[in-house]
């Protein structure tokens, strides 16, 4: 070892304290990237896998009822690889032991062996054998999570009929992903289960025989998708197709592609800011060492050494910081990401999924890492390469403050000269001074951003389940009823109103944009379930215009006034051109409403219903919820506190997990800029203050004029930070929000009162390690140095 | 100077004062059991090689570091057994400090380097009368970076005097100072001793400054080797080195 390299280690020693904070910051950039590519690589991998191990479809086409020649028909279109024919339908549960029925998806497989296309993972015991209609395969985290084993029996309502089944096997499916009751968002293992039996038992059961009611196509590699689309489409129209669809609309594939693109943006838009900011901070602190340490390169070089070999030995210090941070920044990626893929574990139903480390992120985040330090480093070098040995050598002049003595002339009137020393340093050094501001403010504005999130969720909750919906139970019939069904609902003891509603599944088309989503009928002035409006108002139901989500208006390019396609799903399919009459904002999903015997009139069917809203008295629930399980005609009773309660489950945890995350490591950035300033600025201060010490100035007075610039750089940051944060908060939430769900950028008081605590809480640790350094500092030798 | 009525009034009285640096092995004995008295009011010139202990007397006498073992008085006062509050507000009333490298703060311009002292003193001088005693009243609104050595190093004196301190202690106060300056600096310390009666303190390698003093002490390995009182002081100005 070179003496070089000796001092270089008994330099990074003696500055551990600095290099720990950069490092730190170096590590948080690594960290973010290396977790959030493996995350995106393994999630994307894994989910790739088993839709190809599985043979998930490419296409799905449901349809009123086709025959099973279709299928061959469907095989002959071009660029059609595989083609299935299945039957599904919805199904009720009724376990013993729940208040209500719990809804259940039907899906049929063939009577033996495997299906071509969308099989299914056999987790415990085995396939229903066609031979046997009574046996079924149940959906494995729903069995689990309701003590269902194979062998028990389960008693199920299909198509209006109760029958009992035996569980022969549990399974899990790549369509099922994701797995959420129908209309709701967030998953529930215990209150949605998929079904799957024999195609003959099922088709018996839901009248389907020598037919199906869905068709699923896979494509050939080169095939074009929006053709095989809109010729299944054609094949499937005499037969009440529903509208065939791609993958990328299934509902389960869309939160998984969303939930990777989330992660994609964040792996490429947050690293950079911790690196630019450990970048910043190298640089003060290497230019420091650099000016602190002039007569020794003035000494070294004198000696014979060459600007390179000198300028190499302070890259050395650099490039282990780098290299440092780097290490723990993957060490710290690699361990988080393994926490976090458990976390998606319980939402994304992987038979396995295990963290990949990909290695590109590794020698990204090293590369990256050593490149910001650098350049951060490069422009301290410059002054190494530009000191001659003579010129070195020579003790440096005071620093010249005559120019900030004029910028601070007019105040000093009425400052003391600790005050005037502050001020003076702030101005002496503006671009120090404004690079340690932004990046404080630029970690303030990151918790801002992140706590704003938060409640930006709270705020989605609030809105949905108390402004939006009103109501405590929803109910579903099995087809459409006559509206007077709802003056039997009413007649229950302790329901104390009741809204219908009708619900159809519709493509919304305008030009060349389409959505699937679904067409709500309300009535006029509708109580229990609300379209509202940016204020929150309630929005009047209109008979000539549908009512948009302003979410929807955006992916349809569409504004009020115009008109729209709408494609009804339903009925005998009427294809119907509506004018935009307002738009609404809702949080979560992307409603269509439309006043409720307009949408019957345009159905040609009046005075028909397809579920209702309830608001009941909770004394009486049990006995309602027992009576509307009784009920044949009603396919699904939904809680609105089990919603409620699964959906803040799931932001608590996964993705509640990540924002966590987020804050933590933006109070990191706001320390470790706090924590290299304060010490920076005693490193060049430490014999200035060891004079006022000598003269008899208080260790409290001495801490002022240190602590005092400090104070003043976080004062500078707090509103700044705040700005940044408010405009940070907005896009983020349109980066974050999606026509699934909307994040409203919430001011929330609060997350700003949260983030200046953070900072002001880093600023006083700071604060509080250099004073006990001032305290404990031996005068006497401070005094005794050369500048 | 022979007073037979009043024993002459002590502004330091040592007894015993030892100083150890590190422990076991790295022992090092800076001061051993030193006794001394500096009488008030006089220039003492403390003269010995590196090492031999001058530095570290000013500095226990001077209230910046603490003896291992024995006592310090100043005066009346026994510095020894002091809380480092005390001796920060001992500081800041009596004593006031010149260094080889000046310690200005190079924020403050010559006359507020002053006025950081006259702030927190008790009974101050005006800042600008302790510049023009140290001969420097035109340059007051300079920056140290504007100011030459020497007159860095009289704004430090100037420093050191406005709180019109008991005593003044200069460690090596012309170390960085040509002789022409050097000899100038000197003279300031001359002057304050006559016009305000300070003690002052000199720790020096210039042998040749002893010649201004009323007493010079010479140190070696930790000890007083000799003091010898001066018959007859030489004007700064007269000083070869």
């Amino acid at each position: 070892m070179t003496p070089l390299d000796h001092k270089l280690l008994r330099d990074l020693w003696r500055l551990k304290g600095q290099a720990v904070a950069i490092g730190l910051v170096i590590a948080v950039g690594v960290l973010v990237l290396v977790m959030m590519t493996g995350l995106v690589s393994s999630l994307t991998n894994t989910r790739d896998a088993y839709y190809q191990r599985y043979r998930l479809a490419d296409v799905f086409a449901p349809a009123v009822r086709a025959p099973q020649h279709l299928v061959r028909d469907l095989m002959a279109i071009p660029g059609v690889a595989a083609a299935e024919g299945r039957i599904t339908g919805g199904a009720l549960i009724d376990l013993p032991e729940q208040k209500l029925p719990l809804q259940a998806r039907a899906i049929s497989l063939p009577d033996f062996g495997a299906p071509r296309l969308n099989d299914i993972y056999l987790t415990d015991g085995r396939r229903p054998d066609g031979g046997h209609t009574d046996e079924i395969l149940l959906l494995r985290d729903f069995a689990v999570i309701n003590n269902l084993h194979p062998g028990d029996t389960l008693s199920a309502t299909m198509n209006g009929a109760r029958r009992i089944f035996r569980i022969v096997g549990l399974a899990q499916s790549p369509e099922f992903l994701y797995a959420t009751p129908p209309g709701e968002m967030a998953p529930d293992d215990a209150r949605f289960a998929v079904i799957w039996m024999g195609h003959t038992a099922l088709s018996a059961a839901y009248d389907m025989k020598g037919a199906f009611n869905e068709a699923l196509v896979s494509l050939e590699p080169q095939a074009n998708l929006e053709a095989v689309l809109d010729g299944v489409d054609r094949l499937l129209d005499p037969y009440g197709g529903l509208g065939a669809y791609g993958l990328k609309d299934q509902l389960s594939n869309r939160f998984i592609s969303e939930e990777i693109n989330g992660l994609q943006v964040m792996s490429v838009a947050i690293p950079p800011i911790f690196l630019g900011i450990a970048a910043f901070l190298l640089y003060i602190v290497i230019l420091r060492m650099v000016q602190a340490e002039r007569e020794q390169i003035g000494l070294i070089k004198a000696f014979g050494y060459t600007n390179a070999e000198v300028a190499t030995h302070y890259f050395k210090m650099i490039l282990a910081i780098a290299i440092g941070g780097a290490v723990a920044g993957c060490l710290m990626g690699i361990g988080a990401g393994r926490a976090m893929t458990g976390l998606y574990q319980l939402y994304f139903k992987f038979p396995f999924l295990l963290f990949a480390i990909e290695p590109a992120s590794l020698v990204t985040g090293f590369a990256i890492s050593v490149l910001a330090a650098s350049a951060g480093g490069v422009f301290v070098l410059r002054k190494v390469f530009a000191l001659t040995p003579a010129v070195a050598m020579h003790p440096p002049a005071p620093a010249d403050y005559s120019g900030s003595g004029r910028v601070t002339g007019w105040l000093d009137t009425f400052l003391d000269q600790p005050s005037r020393m502050v001020l003076r340093r702030l101005t002496r050094h503006p671009g120090q001074m404004s690079g340690a501001v932004i990046g404080i403010a630029a970690g303030m504005s990151l918790s801002v951003a992140m706590v704003s999130l938060l409640a930006s969720f709270e705020r989605t909750l609030d809105l949905t389940f108390n402004t939006v919906d009103r109501s405590d139970l929803t109910v579903t019939f099995t087809h459409p009823m006559s509206d007077k069904t709802i003056y039997e609902l009413q007649r229950i003891r302790g329901v104390i109103e009741v809204e219908p509603a009708r619900i159809v599944p519709v493509i919304l088309r305008n030009r060349l944009k389409n959505y699937r989503g679904a067409l709500i009928g309300l009535i006029e002035k509708p109580r229990l379930y609300r379209a509202i409006d940016d204020k929150t108002a309630p929005i009047l139901l209109r008979k000539d215009g549908i009512i948009l989500a302003r979410a929807l208006a955006e992916i349809l390019d569409i504004r009020p006034g115009e008109m729209l396609r709408v494609d009804v799903l339903d009925s005998h399919r009427p294809k119907l051109t509506i004018p935009v009459a307002g738009l609404s904002d809702s949080l979560l999903g992307s409603p269509v409403y439309l006043e409720l015997s307009a949408l019957n009139l345009a159905l040609g069917q009046p005075n028909r219903v397809s579920g209702a809203f309830l608001r009941i008295d909770s004394v009486y629930r049990d006995a309602i919820l027992s009576k509307l399980k009784g009920m044949h005609a009603i396919s699904s009773v939904t809680r609105k506190q089990d919603t409620r309660a699964a959906f803040e489950k799931m932001m608590d945890s996964s993705s509640g997990a990540m924002r966590y995350v987020m804050v933590a490591i933006a109070a990191i950035i706001t320390f470790g800029i706090v924590y290299n300033s304060a010490r920076i600025a005693y490193a060049e201060r430490a014999r200035d203050l060891a004079s006022l010490q000598v003269m008899g100035f208080t260790k409290g007075e001495v801490a002022f004029v240190l602590l005092g610039e400090l104070g003043v750089v976080t004062l500078i940051a707090l509103p700044l930070g705040a700005v940044l944060g408010h405009y940070l908060t907005f896009a983020v939430s349109k980066g974050f929000s999606t026509d699934l769900y909307q994040i409203p950028a919430v001011y929330s008081p609060e997350s700003y009162g949260f983030a200046a605590i953070a900072v002001i809480g880093s600023a006083v640790v700071s604060g509080w390690l250099v004073k006990r350094d001032i305290d404990t500092a031996d005068l006497v030798s401070v005094l005794k140095t050369r500048e | 100077m022979t007073d037979t009525t009043a024993k002459p009034i002590n502004s330091f009285t040592t007894s015993g004062l030892t100083k150890v640096y590190g422990e076991g092995k790295a022992q090092v004995h800076a001061l051993r059991h030193v006794d001394l008295e500096i009488p008030k009011g006089e220039i003492v010139v403390l003269l010995g090689p590196s090492g031999s202990g001058k530095s570290t007397l000013l500095n226990i006498i001077g209230g910046l570091d603490r003896a291992t073992s024995g006592t310090v008085h100043f005066e009346d006062q026994n510095l020894t057994g002091m809380t480092d509050a005390q001796l920060t507000s001992y500081r800041r009333d009596n004593v006031g400090f010149v260094f080889q490298f000046y310690n200005l703060m190079p924020s403050l311009t010559a006359r507020e380097n002053v006025e950081l002292v006259t702030e927190i003193a008790s009974n101050p001088m005006e800042p600008d009368e302790a510049l023009a005693l140290v001969g420097l009243h035109d340059r007051i609104h300079h920056f140290p970076a504007q100011l030459s050595g020497g007159e860095q190093q009289r704004v430090a004196i100037a420093r050191a005097v406005a709180k019109q301190p008991k005593v003044l202690f200069c460690d090596e106060p012309t170390g960085a100072l040509d002789s022409l300056t050097g000899r100038a600096v000197l003279n300031v310390l001359k002057d304050v001793n006559e016009k305000l009666g300070a003690t002052v303190l000199i720790v020096t390698h210039a042998a040749a400054t002893a010649a201004m003093a009323d007493r010079v002490i010479y140190f070696a390995d930790g000890n007083i080797r000799e003091v010898v009182e001066n018959k007859v002081k030489l004007a700064p100005e007269k000083i070869e080195w």
